[in-house]
């Protein structure tokens, strides 16, 4: 996510490895080029500017004798600077009244009707009885969307298609979904650019008359210098609660998350990070300026995990994998966990010091997917007892699963080296033989 | 090459100029600001120039390269005053623009010789495709092309509707399969359906995708293969389309599409809204794809041909 921006602090850093002492001299090309790095991320170039000055106040107040090394020093200050940016600890979303209205706002295309879904989807997991109302009027086929995403999570979409006013829309929604007796609507409006005077007016409407609990607004996290000002512009009308950053699951290097809370001091509630319904996180300041130096975000990556693994399924595992009776059934059901867990490169790269590695490597999801079918491909007794394959047998699934014998043969293979190593951790009592698990190996 | 279309009109330009107003505003009070108290062009100004490009997102690399001009003008001519950086800039930027060959053209045009000429229609999510695409259709067919429309994003929520409400609102055949069906499959239905019927341009909506997803970018290079199958030369234009709000992501988008898809065009939307136009020289700097398009408000006639000098010239009129 944010590895490109933490390559170039690291290589800033080098320069300074190898000396000794934090000086004025060596310590101002670096932060200069950590300010060209951030610039370079598109953060805004004047916070990139109060970042690296305070950077570079810090760093040489430091005793230089008590410093550790002045790149580690660096980054440590560099970490806490990043932290305090965006916004220190991780903000609740407040939900009040009945029904408690969440408005939603941003420009075209930030992805405001996914995350509304996402979002509906997230309260109801949470046991919350949610609706969703379709204020946008203006894009053709707007509602019809809402609606499609409303049926994927399961929840009931308020709209009036032939309606041509917003507001009367939001109020009418809010009218139905107290008569059902709904703990929350999430109101979806039309994208607007903040210099469109009548438009700003009509969110600016929609918020005086609903009175909404939370205002959130929705940022494409690809945004460049102008995400200040867009956001300045919202807040100025909206005076919104919180922000949610979209597409973090590309490659942007997402400056303008550190930017948007400095300049309107409004927190980032949640980050989007995928197409599909389930990719939606809180926002961790903390965890996210350890992810840009190259820190890794482990606690992420194990409450993405709580979140998929079936315990009681865990458990079962565990208790095979100690009698060795671990077979490819099991295999399959771990691997559709881990597809369940979201995105395998966002995955890899929250492992820390994997980040880098993975930059430019293609871990796609489908890298899993020749694997699956060889599994599928087989019997029920062959996945019980993989021995039984012979070399008809080792065609017949090569054919069925569109792989070739050798495929089939490396994949046996490296189930055998798995079980073996299983094997070898229960003798040693070790606990922890699931993560000798390679999926990614092929 | 045949070239048929309308030659920048008055309208035009001052769409153009108003789509601008907010970089132009942005740029010339931070430039003045830059230059404030000055009288001489030195190294104090060249630094705030380069705030002031950079604040535009005009990119880290094409700044850079601008104030190197301009350093080695000051050092050639001894002596530069600030009044006159206004126009060394303008002329600077146009140089800059013209230098990576890529021609400007007069309008809206297509190769008449490609006959249905087939445009596929590629981007990140959210940058406009599905509007820009309504917003040519309405345009060429205005300029009595006969234009078909195929619904080749068949992921996203409603995006099937949304291309057919244009189809409709312009009134133009839209081919489409419905959503989740394959989009290959559509796109050569619609290519086959505009050979069919003789039509002037075939323009191919695919879903959003972000750059990063390899499956996803697969998938677009089989779009482009099926297509070949009905038309071997076809798709005549990779159009890319890029949200002009986007900073520095880009320049990567702009690579890697075009490692999937060999991009020949680029769109850039939703000029208006930003301050930031700038990102338009960088791109234009960086890329051998010339930008063909760009947005510069909600009305159809909003989606302008792109003409550099025209731009120049809009960015630095008094």
């Amino acid at each position: 996510m944010f590895d490109n921006l933490s390559l170039k602090i690291d290589k800033a850093i080098k320069n300074l490895k190898g000396q000794g002492s934090i000086s004025e001299i060596n310590v101002a090309s670096t932060v200069k080029e950590i300010r060209r790095a951030l610039v370079d991320a598109d953060v805004n170039f004047k916070v990139a500017k109060d970042v690296t000055d305070e950077i570079r106040q810090k760093a040489l107040g430091q005793n230089v004798l008590t410093a550790v090394s002045p790149g580690q020093l660096l980054t440590k200050i560099t970490n806490d600077e990043l932290t305090r940016l965006m916004g220190g600890q991780n903000e609740d979303i407040k939900l009040t009244g009945s029904p408690a209205v969440v408005l939603i706002s941003g420009l075209q295309g930030s992805g405001k009707t996914t995350f509304s879904g996402k979002f509906a989807r997230y309260l109801k997991s949470q046991g919350k009885q949610v609706m969703l109302a379709a204020c946008d009027i203006y894009r053709p086929a707007a509602i019809d969307q809402l609606k499609v995403i409303g049926e994927q999570v399961g929840v009931e979409v308020y709209a009036e298609p032939e309606n041509k006013d917003a507001v009367k829309i939001a109020k009418a929604a809010v009218k139905a979904a107290k008569d059902q007796g709904k703990s929350v609507l999430i109101i979806d409006t039309a994208g607007r650019l903040a210099v469109d005077e009548e438009m700003m007016n009509e969110i600016a409407n929609l918020k005086k008359t609903l009175n909404p609990s939370e205002t959130l607004f929705v940022v494409d996290s690809m945004t460049g210098q102008d995400a200040v000002n867009t956001a300045k512009t919202f807040n100025e009308r909206l005076d919104f609660d919180g922000v949610v950053l979209t597409k973090l699951d590309g490659d942007t290097r997402g400056g303008a998350a550190l930017s948007i809370r400095q300049v309107v001091d409004k927190p980032i509630k949640f980050i989007s990070t995928g197409e599909k319904m389930d990719a939606l996180e809180r926002f961790h300041p903390d965890r996210m300026a350890n992810r840009i130096l190259g820190m890794g975000d482990v606690v992420s990556l194990v409450e993405r995990a709580q979140q998929a693994y079936d315990e009681e399924e865990a458990r079962i595992l565990s208790k095979k994998i100690r009698k060795n009776q671990f077979d490819f059934n099991d295999f399959l059901s771990q691997l559709q966990q881990i597809k369940k867990m979201g995105n395998l490169k966002d995955l890899v790269g929250m492992i820390p010091g994997v980040g880098k590695m993975v930059k430019d490597m293609d871990i796609d999801d489908d890298s899993l997917k020749p694997i699956e079918a060889i599994i599928r491909s087989m019997t029920v007794g062959e996945r019980e007892s993989p021995e039984i394959l012979n070399g008809s047998r080792k065609k017949r699934i090569a054919t069925g699963s569109g792989t070739t014998v050798t495929e089939v043969n490396n994949l046996l293979k490296q189930f055998g080296d798995m079980k073996k190593m299983m094997k070898m951790m229960n003798k040693g009592g070790g606990k922890r033989a699931l993560s000798a698990m390679n999926p990614f190996g092929r | 090459m045949a070239l048929f279309g309308k030659l920048f009109s008055k309208e035009d330009k001052k769409n153009l100029d108003d789509g601008l107003k907010k970089t132009k505003e942005n740029f010339f009070s931070r430039l003045g600001k830059a230059v404030a108290g000055k009288s001489k062009v030195d190294d104090e100004v060249l630094d705030n120039l380069e705030e002031v490009l950079i604040s535009s997102d005009v990119g880290v690399q094409t700044t850079v390269k601008i104030i190197e001009r301009i350093e080695e003008r000051v050092s050639r001519d001894k002596y530069l005053g600030t009044d006159e950086l206004n126009h060394i800039l303008k002329e600077e930027i146009a140089a800059l623009l013209a230098e990576n060959n890529t021609e400007d053209l007069e309008g809206l045009s297509i190769d008449s010789d490609a006959k249905p000429y087939v445009i596929l229609v590629v981007g990140v999510n959210g940058v406009g495709k599905t509007t820009t695409i309504g917003k040519l259709a309405s345009q060429y067919k205005s300029l009595g092309k006969k234009v078909v429309l195929g619904a080749a994003d068949t992921f996203r929520a409603a995006a099937v509707e949304q291309i057919m409400r244009w189809g409709e609102r312009v009134d133009v055949p839209v081919i489409a399969k419905g959503m989740d069906t394959d989009p290959s499959a559509v796109a050569f239905d619609a290519v086959k359906y505009g050979v069919e019927q003789d039509a002037d341009i075939v323009i191919i909506d695919t879903a959003g995708r972000l750059h990063t997803k390899v499956n996803l970018m697969n998938e677009l290079s089989k779009i482009k293969r099926v297509v070949k199958k009905v038309i071997p030369e076809a798709p005549h234009e990779v159009l890319l389309v890029l949200d002009g709000s986007t900073g520095q992501n880009a320049v990567i988008q702009a690579r890697e599409f075009t490692k999937a898809t060999d991009v020949t065009a680029l769109a850039v939307t939703k000029l208006d809204g930003t301050a930031k136009g700038g990102v338009i020289i960088g791109i234009s700097d960086e890329f051998k794809i010339p930008v063909k398009y760009i947005g510069v408000g909600e009305k159809v006639t909003d989606l302008q041909f792109f003409n550099k000098m025209a731009f120049v010239d809009s960015l630095f009129e008094e």
